[in-house]
């Protein structure tokens, strides 16, 4: 092994107690639908975080589940609710009646999430976008500015960069010093770490580095930029992870049912958030014929790249 | 909900969905680059792909890009089926890039409101006129701002066919012709039908929505007393297509259970 690396292995409980301090803005949910850092984003309600900002394209379920923990202030992102049942009520109850405390959103389409990310990745003040033009949501967000463009004629918007404290990426596989490995849908996955002060990877998987290395266009977050490694398997369910577990539909559609009505999201909350200490015990809990139901049923591997030469 | 009714032989054959779905997917041209978004045109990519579009290319915001379909029924864009033989997986930018370059011929959208000129609102709904706070534009409005030509799908009522959208998520035709060049959004973009439970609506010079076609048992009187303003009917109003064998078959294997298309 070449280079001196020292491993930044720890577990989810210290990586959110020394990374993800109340206040902090959080980039979560990078990938959309796909590899949701679910497990990251219950310890962060287990320790009782607070006024944080989530940042996110569309983080599914798991925004909802931390504004109703009441962990949040702020929310800047594209969409927020439960993508294949429908609406979020603990954003719903949140923004119109502050249960259990007033939020504000700031509301921003996919594309000017990834671009506020792609700035702060390229180290540039804002990007430049059509999208948005002629919306209320230009009017409404203070992070799109309209502005005439200095090379021809065009009305365009800025789209201001965004740089979060702290970026939770969930991967398929990684090695101790943080490089990392994903594939599938990607989202904001790359900007959002290279946008953010501090990354946490959280790995279904921890290999040598000499795996890593074997190929490095997979490396997609490289290890100097990552704070912590947390090996955690399964912890995006009940998000899939590509290659590893497939998305639980019905467990969204049952949260979605339970938690229309607060009592029903304290009695979920408690069952699947608070009464289990680690995602281990949250496994326990699912079962194990429903996260084998989950698992690779038929693999399908690519194939390998030649480095040589 | 059943539509044929009143025709009787075709009774219960197809839902509304199966309907919406196959005018969804008659929307989309041989060869064209399909921005596919969620829930019902998810299955209208696949019915097309595998009837009289076979080499449209899905574009999903995600950054998926397909040009065969997906083997199995998605709930999400995201999941492992849509990831599986992809022609390109990336980050969103890549896709969000040929949106806005003008690459893409059309896109997909559902709304909780469409107005008159065909701007959409996912943010803000109203129930007992008392607010009620949608999840918002996720890639909708960056749709609607960017993509060639723009199809709505939605369920057709006095509350979400309204004359005015209480805001602008994604932005249509504005407050007539002319409105999206005022505002700097890119020509040749912007609302092209309106797919709703009763019928389809397109657009005018004027930049008005009008009736283009109505459901099969559907009457003319039944979509003006549910649409909010006083809806124009084309002077060639048809009567929707009914779905064919072909594309039902389709329908009925991606969702044998009927999750998306029941009703």
């Amino acid at each position: 092994m070449m280079g001196i690396t020292s491993s930044k292995l720890i577990s989810m409980q210290q990586a959110i107690a020394e990374h993800v301090p109340s206040g902090s803005m959080v980039l979560l949910g990078a990938q959309l639908e796909a590899m949701i850092p679910f497990a990251a984003g219950h310890e962060i309600i287990r320790q009782g975080r607070r006024d944080l900002t989530l940042v996110g394209p569309i983080s599914d379920m798991l925004f909802d589940q931390m504004i109703g923990a009441g962990c949040v202030s702020r929310v800047m992102a594209a969409w927020v609710g439960n993508v294949s049942a429908g609406m979020g009520y603990c954003f719903r109850r949140a923004v119109e009646r502050s249960i259990p405390r007033a939020i504000e959103t700031v509301d921003h389409t996919n594309l000017t999430i990834a671009l506020a990310l792609h700035a702060a990745a390229m180290g540039v003040p804002f990007m430049p976008t059509y999208t948005t033009l002629g919306s209320d949501l230009l009017k409404r967000n203070a992070n799109l500015c309209e502005f005439h463009s200095p090379v021809n004629e065009e009305r365009l918007v800025a789209v201001r960069a965004l740089r979060p404290d702290v970026a939770v990426v969930q991967v398929q596989r990684a090695d101790a010093s943080g490089n990392a490995h994903l594939w599938g849908n990607l989202g904001v996955a790359i900007d959002g770490a290279r946008a953010s002060r501090k990354v946490i990877v959280v790995a279904e998987e921890i290999v040598a580095p000499e795996v890593i290395a074997s190929d490095p266009n997979r490396t997609l977050i490289p290890g100097f930029l990552v704070t912590a490694v947390v090996h955690e398997p399964c912890g995006a369910h009940p998000s899939s992870v590509i290659g590893y577990y497939g998305r639980d539909h019905a467990f969204f559609h049952e949260y979605h049912d339970q938690t229309r009505e607060l009592d029903g999201f304290e009695r979920w909350s408690n069952r699947w958030i608070a009464e289990v200490p680690s995602r281990a015990a949250y496994l326990q809990q699912l079962g194990e014929p429903r996260a084998g139901n989950l698992r690779v049923r038929e693999h399908a591997f690519s194939a390998p790249v030649d480095f040589g030469f | 909900m059943t539509t044929g009714v009143q025709s009787g032989a075709t009774a219960s054959r197809f839902s509304r969905s199966d309907l919406m779905v196959v005018a969804a997917a008659r929307e989309i041209h041989d060869g064209e680059m399909v921005f596919v978004g969620m829930r019902l045109p998810m299955i209208a990519f696949v019915v097309a792909k595998r009837t009289h579009a076979p080499g449209a290319v899905g574009l999903f915001e995600n950054g998926v890009m397909r040009d065969t379909p997906a083997s199995e029924l998605l709930y999400t864009m995201s999941d492992p089926p849509n990831l599986l033989k992809a022609s390109y997986c990336g980050d969103m930018l890549s896709v969000m890039s040929l949106l806005q370059q003008g690459r893409v011929n059309v896109g997909f959208l559902g709304a909780a409101e469409v107005d008159r000129f065909g701007n959409l609102n996912t943010t803000w709904g109203s129930r007992d006129a008392q607010p009620i706070r949608l999840p918002g534009s996720g890639g909708a409005c960056d749709i609607a701002s960017l993509s060639q030509r723009t199809v709505v799908l939605l369920e057709h009522t006095r509350q979400r066919l309204v004359s005015r959208v209480g805001h602008i998520t994604s932005p249509g035709n504005g407050t007539g012709n002319g409105w999206r060049r005022g505002q700097g959004l890119p020509l040749r973009s912007g609302p092209s039908a309106v797919i709703t439970t009763m019928g389809v609506l397109r657009f005018g010079e004027d930049g008005e929505a009008y009736l283009a076609s109505v459901h099969p048992g559907v009457s003319v009187e039944d979509v003006l007393s549910n649409t909010g303003w006083t809806l124009k009917v084309a002077e060639d109003l048809a009567v929707t297509p009914e779905p064919d064998a072909a594309a039902l078959a389709v329908i009925r294997e991606l969702d044998p259970n009927r999750f998306w298309t029941k009703s």
